[in-house]
């Protein structure tokens, strides 16, 4: 991570920090919704942005996570933070098992393929599955998450609990963007078969990204079960999908700062102009067209690590 | 076998709408090999321009029930297919040449584009078609009481699939579609003007799924403004399932996804009914991704 970059972060972590105590609650509530789509889109991102495989049936991940963490928080009284790593796995095997046979499609096929899922997630749901999911009506009652004795309740503190986790997110995010894995994933996203020919594994590591970006999402989830305490269906719809798929898209597939940016103004802005609201998805929709026209790599594109000579040791 | 028969047709009817809004996918797929996201959405222009011209305008009084239906149906159809026209031009020319990604994308921008806007002009509600345009007698057919509206769903769907086969294959522009479908660089250096196919598949794909619109406004009488999204997909899945970029495909897919949701939907459960053409396409997609009669879609890296 270079020097600017990291300054950037400094600063807008600092004024993030300062937002609470100077917003009213309906703004910090903003901000969490922000917070959490952040999140989302940094899961999609591993997924699309990385390993630029389209998926748009994010909201399926999200979906599990959150009802995993529901149901663990209402039939077993398990406090929803615990059931936080149990719904990023339980998305995670699902996530595994749906994309194992599909993830080999080209593109826009799997692109379909993922948005079929989604529904099927979402109708299951709906159907309530297992006398589990409450059909239609969802899950209400989910505990409130304590930490340390402190129990987060108001706009104020989940604003922390779920910036911490998005701070965290970007750090081992950043990690892994220049590990062996990150740097696999940008070589097949670019050139699949040169990225096979040289011995990159690329189903294992285009399933691996599948995977971990299911995990994020689902835990995600979570935190959303607990903020809004009930949980339905159509919160987990395919406009959820469109929306994330959309701040990734938008912010610039690749780039994490990008992505966080996306959120911003994908979630953030139309609360601005609110006397818009109705208006805002047919500006997304023309916004959509007109990046891919004039601009496809998104607002903060991606950029691949450069090295300067002197930065390659010379065979002595 | 009565409860049989009548889901049957009613599959039939179904499945022939999904025939025609697929044959605009599989059209739009053969030449440009885009998936035209926004198709589904056309198909809804055409349901609402139907139902605003026959409010406004009476074309049953002036031209009576057969004949005003006739000129409805031409006059959504033209319109629809100038909106597919105009969309090619805006969202889709500009990035002939860019990653087929970026196309996808940018379409369905103009699926989400074209939805709102309609919800901006109609609002969010249900719209509900005039009432007594066609009759809606029963007719008995072989001892069964089938309605009048279906079999003229069936009709009009098994007519319009025909004409566009018979274009395709006999007329001289039908084989430059095919040329362009197959080589668009040899298809060039034959003398024949792509872009002008490219435009004439816009025209023709759209214009069949808006009177699909128009058919499903006639035959439920209840319209809605994000319909054409659920559509669209169970079309799309037609088109994979007879194999995308080909016709004839399309409107066996359309028909047969229509008879096995219907039965489905009678025998095993309403409530997953949309689920069932969910499933049937990700299992086409999985285990035989050329569909029935058609193009391989899988990479084999």
């Amino acid at each position: 991570m270079n020097r600017r970059l990291l300054a950037a972060y400094a600063l807008f972590a600092a004024a993030l920090a300062a937002a609470p105590f100077l917003l009213d609650a309906y703004w910090v509530d903003v901000l969490n919704s922000v917070g959490l789509y952040a999140l989302l889109a940094l899961s999609l991102n591993l997924i699309l942005g990385d390993a630029g495989l389209f998926n748009m049936g994010q909201a399926a991940f999200y979906a599990v996570g959150a009802y995993v963490a529901a149901i663990l928080s209402t039939r077993l009284h398990v406090p929803i933070l615990w059931a936080l790593p149990v719904s990023g796995l339980a998305a995670a095997a699902f996530a595994a098992v749906v994309a194992r046979p599909v993830i080999h499609l080209r593109g826009d096929y799997l692109l379909i393929v993922t948005i079929g899922m989604g529904e099927i997630v979402r109708i299951a749901l709906v159907n309530d599955v297992g006398g589990l999911t409450g059909g239609a009506n969802g899950i209400f009652g989910i505990a409130r998450p304590s930490v340390l004795g402190h129990r987060i309740r108001t706009p104020q503190d989940f604003f922390f609990l779920i910036w911490a986790f998005v701070a965290l997110t970007v750090f081992l995010f950043h990690r892994l963007e220049q590990s062996r894995f990150g740097r696999a994933l940008n070589y097949l996203r670019e050139d699949p078969v040169a990225a096979e020919g040289s011995g990159v594994n690329t189903t294992r590591y285009k399933l691996m990204a599948f995977v971990l970006g299911a995990a994020w999402a689902g835990m995600t989830g979570s935190l959303y079960a607990a903020k809004m305490t009930i949980i339905s269906p159509e919160s987990f719809s395919f406009w959820e999908s469109v929306l994330v798929f959309l701040i990734v898209i938008l912010g610039g597939s690749g780039s994490i700062p990008g992505v966080i940016v996306g959120a911003f103004l994908v979630v953030g802005l139309p609360e601005v102009f609110r006397g818009f609201a109705t208006a805002r998805m047919l500006v997304f929709g023309l916004v959509m067209m007109v990046m891919m026209i004039f601009r496809t790599q998104g607002l903060l594109p991606f950029r691949p690590v450069r090295f300067k000579e002197s930065d390659v040791p010379r065979p002595t | 076998m009565e409860q049989f028969l009548q889901q049957l047709t009613n599959g039939l009817a179904v499945g022939g709408i999904y025939a025609l809004i697929a044959l605009g996918y599989t059209m739009v797929y053969g030449v440009l090999k885009l998936i035209n996201f926004a198709h589904g959405d056309l198909f809804t222009y055409g349901a609402y321009l139907g139902m605003t011209l026959l409010t406004s305008l009476l074309l049953q009084g002036r031209l009576g029930a057969v004949g005003g239906v006739l000129v409805l149906a031409l006059m959504v159809m033209g319109l629809v297919g100038l909106l597919g026209v105009i969309l090619e031009r805006a969202a889709y020319r500009p990035l002939r040449e860019s990653p087929r990604l970026s196309a996808v994308v940018s379409a369905l921008g103009a699926s989400i584009f074209l939805q709102n806007a309609l919800m901006l002009i109609y609002g969010a509600r249900f719209q509900v078609y005039p009432e007594g345009i066609l009759p809606q007698r029963a007719v008995n057919v072989l001892g069964l009481q089938v309605p009048l509206m279906r079999i003229v769903v069936v009709l009009v769907t098994l007519v319009m699939m025909a004409a566009l086969y018979l274009f395709v294959q006999k007329t001289k522009i039908g084989t430059a579609i095919r040329a362009a479908a197959i080589d668009q660089g040899a298809a060039r250096l034959m003398g024949i003007d792509v872009n002008r196919v490219i435009s004439l598949v816009f025209l023709i794909g759209p214009a069949l799924g808006g009177a699909a619109g128009l058919l499903v406004g006639l035959y439920y009488g209840q319209i809605n403004f994000t319909m054409g999204w659920i559509y669209g997909m169970k079309a799309f899945t037609a088109a994979i399932i007879g194999g995308i970029g080909n016709i004839p495909g399309a409107m066996v897919g359309g028909l047969l996804l229509g008879v096995v949701e219907a039965l489905g939907a009678g025998y095993v459960s309403v409530a997953w009914k949309d689920a069932i053409a969910f499933l049937v396409l990700i299992l086409i997609l999985i285990v035989r991704p050329t569909g029935l009669l058609g193009e391989r879609v899988a990479e084999k890296v």
